[in-house]
Order: structure tokens, then sequence, then C-alpha cells
């Protein structure tokens, strides 16, 4: 068998797709945390509680209305963005002429609700969710065995990313959407609606966390308590990457995941532990982060 | 945070220390005679329970309300001195009050190290970047041989208090426990109200203003955040010798979510409230206990109710109708 740094290539590769997959998690989780935080300075706390009522919408339109996984993909993201949309103009909006601490601890309120009444309706054990069939199986690379499913993932979230990073840095829209978090009221004197632009973002950004966890429903389980954890890791992310840079938390989730990766295999302990190291080291040296602009 | 009670504040010159206000001592003295009284009539278990996470929450209070940052990784200290303290006691047979200082001085080192690093941010960075360290402390605890993983230290021996008093008997751990919260009160209440304080509430109401006057704002901050360190270490090492037991609970996000929650319902920036805040969430949550996930529920609740209409506290809300501080 051959080794790298006396490690089974096996072992590497095999780590280092889990880091990938780990990776566009939290690529597209820190993502649609920048883009919220960009627009509304808020941190979005209940963004794993968002990211775990993707997986949840899943799971319902399979068992109560027999929609596929293609289906849930399509569908998860519009209904929680929904829902996010409905949050930010009865309540986040309220907040916005206070200390944006407020925005963040009304959010970790709702995080808690939210993943208490899961966990009270469906207990902490998780759910399966079937692959779906298309994308069972997998290829054999020669020096790895790679399943279809998280082959479709890396892709689907790095095309997600992209598209989005696009949109954001390329397009007229995106463009209108820079300005506002420049100088929202000058924008807003050029006739532009910047209440519907910031209410419409906070559900996009909502939405890219219930796609993460559609995604994510057939590897990890549907479980209630799903984004809990996650999300302090990606908060690191973001801190490492930049608040606010699109291209950062981008770059730095599908990086972080990989590094976390490679953790497990050369030092198993500080596995939990690496991103929340690397975040102190950063900030020691640019306190902006990686990607973000001095404030 | 700028809390509408604290506003006159930034009125007062700097240095100009006032006295006391006559209300303050009252309310003071009516606490005192509650909590002499209250072990006859409530279990006096709970009442330790309530008044470890009282210090827990007065010493956060000392942050958030008069510096300004949200820390959201204090549960780093209260877990840290927690496992300091039960491991002293138990491991190296350290009395009562020597794992408390132990504990009480872990947690202030910790204090002094995630200080000197997360005071050079604010706001948002501030609370994320704490919160990152508390999760290293907890990934740390988790995997730290002494700490017993997922175990925690159990049966820590409570020993006899200064070789006189046996803490074995509740009633006596009761009144030892309810004189460290004293004590550790009006220490805070000292550095608030401190020239000290002042400063502190000089930079957080116009920082580059306190810079120019001469003030090194980061070195007050740090200050402040170790004093902080120091005071959810003592509540934690506390908390061990009552419960006999340092685990996880302690360290982990949750328990940072819920000084938080404590204090903002009690009132940010109040002298009484964190008590009192902490007081109404022990209460709640062991009445809840046996509804299991309604205790999340009820708390994100509260979080969301008192962000959106009730900024002051339930402290700072009386405050306000009597116009007084309290």
């Amino acid at each position: 068998m051959t080794t790298i740094f006396g490690v089974p290539t096996q072992a590497l590769f095999g780590q280092l797709l889990i880091g990938l997959i780990n990776g566009s998690f939290y690529a597209m989780l820190s993502l649609g945390l920048s883009v919220i935080f960009g627009l509304l300075n808020i941190i979005n706390f209940t963004h794993g509680a968002q990211y775990m009522m993707g997986a949840f919408v899943a799971y319902f339109l399979l068992n109560w209305a027999g929609l596929g996984y293609w289906w849930a993909l399509l569908i998860a993201p519009v209904v929680v963005g929904i829902t996010g949309v409905v949050l930010e103009r009865t309540t986040l909006k309220r907040l916005y002429q206070l200390d944006h601490l407020y925005g963040l601890l009304l959010t970790f309120g709702f995080a808690l609700i939210i993943q208490g009444l899961f966990r009270h309706e469906y207990g902490s054990s998780g759910l399966p969710y079937a692959m779906p069939a298309q994308l069972g199986g997998g290829r054999n690379l020669g020096f790895m065995f790679l399943p279809n499913y998280r082959a479709w993932v890396i892709v689907f979230s790095l095309a997600v990313c992209l598209a989005t990073w696009y949109v954001i840095e390329r397009t007229r829209l995106g463009a209108y959407l820079r300005a506002a978090t420049e100088n929202p009221s000058l924008v807003q004197a050029f006739g532009i609606n910047v209440p519907r632009m910031i209410t419409l973002t906070y559900g996009f950004g909502v939405g890219l966390a219930a796609l993460a966890g559609v995604l994510a429903a057939p590897i990890y389980q549907v479980n209630p308590l799903m984004g809990a954890d996650l999300i302090i890791v990606v908060f690191a992310v973001v801190v490492i990457g930049g608040l606010g840079s699109i291209l950062g938390s981008i770059v730095t989730g599908f990086a972080l995941g990989v590094v976390e990766g490679f953790t497990k295999v050369f030092y198993p302990e500080a596995s939990n532990t690496v991103i929340f190291v690397i975040m102190v080291l950063v900030l020691l040296v640019r306190p902006a982060g990686l990607f973000g602009r001095a404030t | 945070m700028t809390t509408a009670a604290d506003a006159p504040a930034a009125a007062v010159g700097i240095g100009a220390v006032t006295p006391v206000p006559a209300h303050q001592i009252v309310a003071f003295g009516v606490m005192v005679a509650a909590l002499v009284a209250a072990p006859f009539f409530v279990y006096p278990v709970f009442l330790m329970k309530a008044l470890c996470f009282a210090l827990f929450a007065c010493a956060f209070n000392l942050l958030i309300g008069y510096v300004g940052l949200l820390s959201f990784g204090h549960a780093a200290f209260l877990g840290a001195a927690g496992y300091g303290a039960a491991h002293s006691a138990k491991a190296w047979g350290f009395p009562p009050e020597l794992a408390i200082l132990f504990g009480t001085a872990v947690a202030a080192g910790l204090g002094v190290v995630i200080g000197a690093l997360a005071i050079r941010s604010k706001g948002i960075y501030f609370a994320n970047i704490t919160l990152a360290f508390a999760q290293m402390a907890y990934f740390f605890s988790l995997q730290a041989k002494f700490t017993g993983g997922e175990d925690g230290i159990q049966s820590v021996p409570r020993g006899t208090f200064l070789s006189v008093l046996d803490l074995r008997q509740t009633l006596t751990l009761y009144f030892v426990v309810l004189a460290i919260f004293l004590g550790g009160f009006l220490l805070i209440h000292r550095a608030i109200h401190s020239p000290f304080g002042q400063v502190l509430k000089a930079i957080r109401e116009n920082e580059p203003r306190a810079i120019s006057l001469g003030y090194r704002a980061e070195r007050y901050k740090l200050v402040a955040f170790v004093l902080s360190a120091t005071f959810s270490g003592l509540a934690g090492a506390t908390k061990a010798l009552v419960f006999q037991l340092a685990s996880l609970t302690d360290v982990h996000w949750t328990m940072s979510g819920e000084v938080v929650l404590m204090t903002l319902l009690g009132g940010l920036g109040t002298v009484f409230g964190p008590v009192v805040g902490a007081v109404i969430v022990v209460t709640l949550e062991n009445y809840l206990a046996q509804l299991g996930a309604w205790v999340t529920v009820v708390q994100g609740a509260i979080f969301v109710i008192c962000v959106l209409t009730f900024r002051r506290g339930v402290i700072g809300e009386v405050g306000h109708r009597f116009k007084k501080s309290l």
C-alpha cells in the first residue's frame, strides 16, 4: 500500500473527500451569513436552525407529499426562505436602528425556539433520508472510491457558490446590493427600494442555508440539532474569511474543510479545534480576516 | 450597548465618584435579608445554584453593561474554574477555600490569555471570537484526561471551609456560598463605581475621546475582561463544590447563551438586574425541567420578547418607572 508521510493514501484521500464535503457546507453557510451580514450588519444566529429546517422540509416533502430529492432541492430553499422573509419583516426590521448585538441576540432566541420545537417533536436521534436513486453507487478512481452523491454535493455547492459570487460581483442587481452595503441612504435616494432589497437578501441567505440542509440530508441524518454545533464552526470560518467578503467565505469554507480533514489524519485530537486555532492566528495577523477590509 | 438607565453616567466627570445612592443601599439590604431568610423556606441547593448563577451574571454584566462588550464565551471561565476547583479538591486534596481560589485563578489566567487576544476587536467580532475560544475550551475539556470527558469530575469532596465550617452540612454550605456571592457582588459593585469604572463607561460611550484624554483604553478593557473572567470563575468554582461536580454542561456554549439571557432579562448595566434575571431563569428551568425541549423554547421566547419589547430588562424597567438606577 502506498503511503504519504506514513499515512496510507487511501485514508488520506478519504479524509480529503470528507474535508471537501464539510467544506461545501461551510462555504454555502458562510456565504449566506456573509451576504446577510453585508447588508443587514447582523450575524444571523438562526442560520444553523434554518439549515436544519431545509433538511426537515426535504424530509416532509418526501414523507407527506411523496416529492423526492430533486423537488426538495427546489422547494425547500424557497419555503425556508419565505419563513426568513417573514422573520425579517416582522421582527428583525425593528432592530436596525439599535446596536447590532440586539440582532445577534434576537436571532439566537429564534434559533433556540426553532431547535427546541423540532427537538420536542422529533427527538434528537435523527431521521434517515434516502439518497436519490440516480446518485447511488460510486466509481473507483484507482486511488480511491468516490461515491457519486458526494461528488455531486461538492460540484453542486461549488456551482451555487460561484453563481452567487457572479450575481453579486458581476451583475447590475449585485451592483445595487454592493452599493446598498456601502451607503444605503444614498442608494435609496436613487430610487431603489432598499428595505425590500434587505428583506430579499435575508430570504436569499436563509434559502442558501436551507439548500445546504437538503444537500446534507442524505449524508448526515435529518436531525433537529444538526445545525446547532455546525453554525459555531461556520462563524469561525466567516471570521477567518473576513465578515461580509463573498469570495472570502467561499475560499475559506472549502479550504478549512480540507484542513480539518487532514488534521483528522495527522493529529486527530486537534480536528475539532483546528479551525478555532486558525481563527486566533489569523486575527492576530489580520484582524479583519483574510479577505476582509480593515474597518 | 447603552441602556437608558446609564445615560446620565456619561455626564459625570471621570474621576469624580458619586456616593452610592440611598435607594441602592436599601435595595441591597432587602436582598441580603431575603437571602438570609430564604433557606428556611426554599430548598437550599436550589438557592445555592441561583446564587452561583447570580454571581456569574453579575460578572458577565460587568463586561456588557459597563464596557459594552458582548462575550459569547463566558462559559469557558465558569467551566474552567469548575474543573480547577473540582480537580484540586479531589485529586490534590485541597481544602475548599483553596480549591475555590485555585479554580478562580485558573479562570483569571484564562481571562488574561483570551482577553489579550479578544479585546482588540469589538461588537460582533468580539462575540464571535470569545465564542470560538469557549469552543476550544469545550473541546479541551472533552478530550483532556483529568476532566473525565463526558462523565466530568464527580463526587468532589466539599471538606471543611477554613478548617472550621463543615460544608457537608447544607445550611453551613449555604451561608458560605451566600458570603462568597455577597463578597463578589460588592467587589463588582465597587469596581464599577470607582474611578476605574468611570473610565470604563467613558470608553464605552466614546472610545476615541477617552484615548485622546490619555486613557489607555485597551488596558482598561483588558482589566475589565479579566475581572469579569475572575468573578465568573469564582462562581464556577463555588458551583463545582456545591454540586460536587464539574461537567461539560458548564463549558458548553449553551451556558454562554444562558448567562446572556439572565443578564438581558434582569437588565443590562443595572446593579441588581443580573441577580433577578438569574433567579428567574434558574426558577424557570427548575419548573420546566421535566418538559425537556420546552426549556429551550421558553429560553428562546424570553430572548425574543426581551429584545423586541423589553430591552431594559425587569430591573431596568422598574428603575425607569421610579426614575432610580437600581
